[in-house]
C-alpha cells in the first residue's frame, strides 16, 4: 500500500500544527463560532446532537495493521470504545472532546493519517472499488490513480472554499462495486479501440433531495491528461456553482440548469487550454512510481494445493454457510476474499469496538499481508487470505461477531446513523435497521430472498444511499413524528438507476412490516429463485408492490372503477 | 492609511478604495468598482491618477479582460469567508492571461485564506479589520511544500519526486 515519504508526512504533520492554532484561537475568542465551523469541518470536525463527531479519511478504504490499532487506541482513549465505518469508506467517532481533536490528529499523523477534506465544501476522500488489486474483473489497480488524485486534491489551493462538497470515486471494473455514478465526478478507468489506457469521466452524480445519476462529459480520456482535465470541471464548477442556496449548490444542479450539452462545452473549452501543461501532465515514469506502492503481494504458488479448506466446507455446516455468503475467490489460486460483516444482530451497521479492530489487526497482520479494506457497504474485507487460513479466520470472526454470514443479504443493509447522532437526522435509522434484522433473523429465509440491497437514510441528505437502494427507507418527519418513505429498484452499480416511490411513507409501527410485505410481494413475484429482487421489480414494476403495500387505496379505485 | 500584506510584508497601503459617489481625483492612487471604472474610463484617460478596478466574483475574467487588461491593480472580491469564486479568477488572470500588475483581496478576508490566496496569484491582501497583520504572516509558512501546481507555479509533487 502507499507509504508516506517526506513530503507526505510533512503535510500531516503541519495540518496538525494548523488545527491546533485554528482550535486554540476558537478556545480563545479570536474566532467565532461561525468561522470555525467551516475551518473545523474540512478536518471532519462536526458538532453532532450530543458531542463533536470526527470523521477520519481511509483513502479508498485501505488500511494497515498499525492504523486499525491507532484506530482502536483512539476509540479506547478519546470515545466510547467504537467507532462507525461509513459509506466513503471513512471512519467516524462520535465522542471526541473538542479540545482534544489536535491530539487525536496527531495520533493519526504518527501512522499516515488524518482527516484532511473529510467534511466541508471540498474534494473529499477519493473513494475505490474495496476489491482493487484483487478483483478479477479489472483492467488495472485503480488505487494508485486515486493517491495520484488525493495528492492533487489536498489542499488545492483554487478548489477548496467549493459552493459545496465534492466526492470523486475510481473504478476499473465491468461490476461497479465503487458507487461511481452517483458522485461529483465518477471516473471509469477504460481501454479505448486502439488499446490505449484512459478514463471515461462522468459528471454530476449526487445523492440528497435531488439524486441524479452521473452523465459521460467524455468517453475516452488519455491517461496523462487526469489532472488538466479534472481542473477543467472543478474550474467550472467553482466559477459558475450556486452559493446562494445550499441544497442547489453541488455541481449536479448546475449540470442540470445550464444543461449537459453547455455543460458539456464550458468543461471542454477550458480543457482545450489547459491540455498539455506540462505541469498538469502526468508522466509514465510519476504513475510508475506512484504503481510501485501496490505491486501484488508476495502470494505463495503452492497455495492451491491445500485440501483442507474443502475439508472444512464439507464437514462444517456454519463454516459452509459462511463461506457461501462472505468468501469469494481471489485472482490468485489458493487464496481467499474474506468479508468481515459488520452487521450483526443488535449492532448499529458499520459499527466496531476497539476490541474488535484490535482483533481484526492480528488477524490482518497474520493471514492477510497486514491489509484490510473498508466497502462502501460498511463492511470490511481481508483480501489476500490463504484458502488454507480461512476456517481459523472464520473461527476467530465468530468468537468477535464479526461473522454474521449476511454479506449481499437483506440484513447486510446501509444505514447512516440518523437521529440518535446526527443533528440533521429527520428520524431515527438505525433502530428501523435493528428491527429488521430481527424479523428477518432467519437464514434459510434470507438465502431464499437472496441479493438485496437494503438502504437507508434518516434524512434527505441520503448518507445511507437510499435512492440507490433496491429498497430505499427514507427517515422524514412528519409533526414531530419519525416518518419513512419507501423506494423500490434503485443500484448504485453498473446498471446504476435512483428507486420509485411506492407511495405514502409508512410510520414507525408499520414501516418494517412494509419491508416484510415488500419481500414476500417479490418471492410470490419472482420467475425462478435465480431472478433477483432489482429483475424482479424491473420486470414486473411498482404495480404489484403497490397493490399489497396500500390494500385501501387499491380497495377504493376498486370500488369506483366497479 | 491602513497597513495592508503586500509580497508577504505589511506595508503601509498606498492605494484609496473610491466610494462610486466620491468625486475622481485627478492624481493619487484608486481603486474603484468596475462600474464607476466603466463610467470615467474615458475621462480618466488624460487625468493623472492611477486606477485600479475591483470586480465582482461573478465575472468572467476572460471575457472582461479587454476592459481591464492595462490596470495596475485589480481587486478581487471574498463578499462571505467560504465564497471561493475570487480564487479561480485570480489563477485565471494570472495563468492564462499573465496579468503582471497586482492582484489584492479585498472583502471578508481572514487569516486562514491567506495560504491559498497566495498561492492562486494573490499578491496584496486586504484582512478584515479585526484581523492581526502579524498573526496572517504566518499564514504563508501553513505548508511548506505543496501537493499540486498553482499560480505561483509550483512545481506538482510527483514532479518533484522524478527529480529524486
Amino acid at each position: 500500500m502507499y507509504r508516506y515519504d517526506e513530503y507526505d508526512q510533512r503535510l500531516v504533520d503541519e495540518r496538525v500544527a494548523q488545527f491546533r492554532d485554528q482550535t486554540q484561537r476558537h478556545l480563545a475568542g479570536k474566532l467565532t463560532a461561525d468561522e470555525f465551523r467551516p475551518l473545523r469541518l474540512r478536518n471532519g470536525l462536526y458538532i453532532q446532537r450530543f458531542a463533536p463527531m470526527l470523521r477520519i479519511s481511509i483513502p479508498y478504504g485501505l488500511l494497515s495493521t498499525r492504523q486499525v490499532c491507532k484506530l482502536a487506541h483512539i476509540a479506547r482513549t478519546y470515545d466510547k470504545g467504537y467507532g462507525h465505518f461509513t459509506t466513503r469508506q471513512n471512519i467516524q467517532f462520535n465522542w471526541p472532546a473538542l479540545e482534544r481533536v489536535p491530539d487525536i490528529l496527531a495520533e493519526l499523523a504518527s501512522v499516515q493519517m488524518h482527516a484532511i477534506q473529510t467534511s466541508g465544501n471540498c474534494i473529499r476522500n477519493i473513494t475505490a472499488d474495496h476489491l482493487a488489486g484483487v478483483a478479477r474483473d479489472e483492467l488495472v489497480d485503480p488505487r494508485p490513480y486515486c493517491e495520484l488524485t488525493r495528492q492533487w486534491a489536498t489542499f488545492h489551493p483554487e478548489f477548496s472554499w467549493l459552493p459545496r462538497k465534492f466526492k470523486i470515486a475510481f473504478s476499473a471494473t465491468a461490476n461497479d462495486r465503487a458507487a461511481t455514478m452517483i458522485h461529483d465526478i465518477g471516473v471509469y478507468i477504460v481501454r479505448n479501440a486502439q488499446g490505449e489506457l484512459g478514463y471515461s469521466i462522468h459528471v454530476g452524480g449526487g445523492l440528497g433531495r435531488t439524486p441524479i445519476l452521473a452523465y459521460q462529459i467524455r468517453e475516452f480520456l488519455p491517461e496523462a491528461d487526469l489532472f488538466s482535465y479534472l481542473e477543467a470541471v472543478l474550474r467550472v464548477y467553482n466559477r459558475l456553482g450556486r452559493r446562494d442556496n445550499i441544497h442547489k449548490a453541488r455541481i449536479k444542479i448546475l449540470v442540470k440548469d445550464v444543461g449537459q450539452v453547455k455543460f458539456t462545452e464550458l468543461v471542454e473549452a477550458e480543457w482545450a487550454q489547459l491540455r498539455g501543461d506540462p505541469r498538469l501532465t502526468l508522466r509514465r515514469e510519476d504513475l510508475e512510481r506512484m504503481k510501485a506502492h501496490f505491486t501484488p503481494h508476495a502470494y505463495d504458488a503452492g497455495a492451491a494445493r491445500d485440501t483442507s479448506f474443502a475439508k472444512a466446507l464439507a464437514g462444517d455446516s456454519a463454516f459452509a454457510a459462511f463461506v457461501k455468503r462472505n468468501v469469494k475467490d481471489h485472482r490468485v489460486p489458493g487464496h481467499k476474499i474474506v468479508w468481515v460483516s459488520l452487521k450483526a444482530p443488535g449492532v448499529a451497521p458499520g459499527d466496531c469496538t476497539a476490541g474488535q479492530m484490535d482483533a481484526l489487526a492480528e488477524l490482518m497482520e497474520r493471514h492477510s499481508f497486514g491489509e484490510i479494506r473498508v466497502a462502501h457497504d460498511q463492511n470490511l474485507v481481508l483480501a489476500d487470505v490463504p484458502q488454507k487460513d480461512v476456517y481459523a479466520v472464520w473461527q476467530r470472526l465468530r468468537e468477535l461477531g464479526l461473522a454474521t454470514p449476511n454479506i449481499g443479504l437483506l440484513t447486510d443493509l446501509i444505514c447512516c446513523p440518523g437521529l440518535d447522532f446526527c443533528s440533521l437526522a429527520n428520524a431515527g435509522s438505525i433502530g428501523v435497521a435493528q428491527d429488521i434484522m430481527d424479523r428477518f433473523g432467519d437464514l434459510d429465509y434470507l438465502y431464499d430472498v437472496g441479493d438485496i440491497k437494503i438502504k437507508m437514510s434518516g434524512c434527505m441528505n441520503g448518507c445511507g444511499h437510499h435512492s440507490v437502494g433496491h429498497i430505499g427507507i427514507l427517515g422524514v418527519d412528519k409533526h414531530g413524528e419519525e416518518w419513512y418513505q419507501v423506494t423500490l429498484g434503485g443500484s448504485s452499480e453498473e446498471d446504476a438507476s435512483l428507486g420509485d416511490r411506492t407511495g405514502p411513507s409508512f410510520d414507525r409501527e408499520r414501516i418494517v412490516d412494509a419491508v416484510d410485505t415488500i419481500i414476500k410481494v417479490y418471492l410470490e413475484q419472482r420467475a425462478g429463485v435465480d431472478e433477483t429482487f432489482l429483475q424482479t421489480y424491473r420486470r414486473v414494476g411498482m404495480k404489484p408492490f403497490k397493490e399489497r403495500l396500500y390494500p385501501e387505496k387499491t380497495a377504493q379505485r376498486e370500488a369506483v372503477e366497479a | 492609511m491602513g497597513n495592508i500584506i503586500r509580497n508577504r510584508q505589511i506595508v503601509a497601503d498606498d492605494w484609496t478604495a473610491l466610494p462610486d459617489e466620491a468625486p475622481l481625483p485627478s492624481s493619487g492612487r484608486i481603486v474603484v468598482s468596475l462600474k464607476r471604472w466603466r463610467e470615467v474610463r474615458d475621462a480618466a484617460k488624460t487625468g493623472d491618477a492611477s486606477i485600479g478596478v475591483r470586480i465582482p466574483n461573478t465575472e468572467d475574467v476572460i471575457a472582461l479582460w479587454p476592459e481591464i487588461s492595462d490596470r495596475p491593480l485589480i481587486a478581487v472580491e471574498f463578499p462571505a469567508f467560504g465564497d471561493g469564486r475570487a480564487f479561480s479568477q485570480a489563477a485565471l488572470l494570472r495563468t492564462r492571461l499573465g496579468f503582471k500588475g497586482e492582484i489584492r483581496a479585498v472583502g471578508d478576508v481572514m487569516r486562514d485564506q491567506i495560504y491559498y490566496m497566495d498561492r492562486c496569484g494573490i499578491d496584496a491582501i486586504v484582512p478584515r479589520a479585526d484581523q492581526d497583520l502579524q498573526v496572517c504572516l504566518t499564514a504563508f509558512k501553513d505548508f511548506a511544500v505543496p501537493y499540486q501546481t498553482a499560480a505561483d507555479g509550483q512545481p506538482p509533487v510527483w514532479a518533484r519526486r522524478r527529480a529524486g
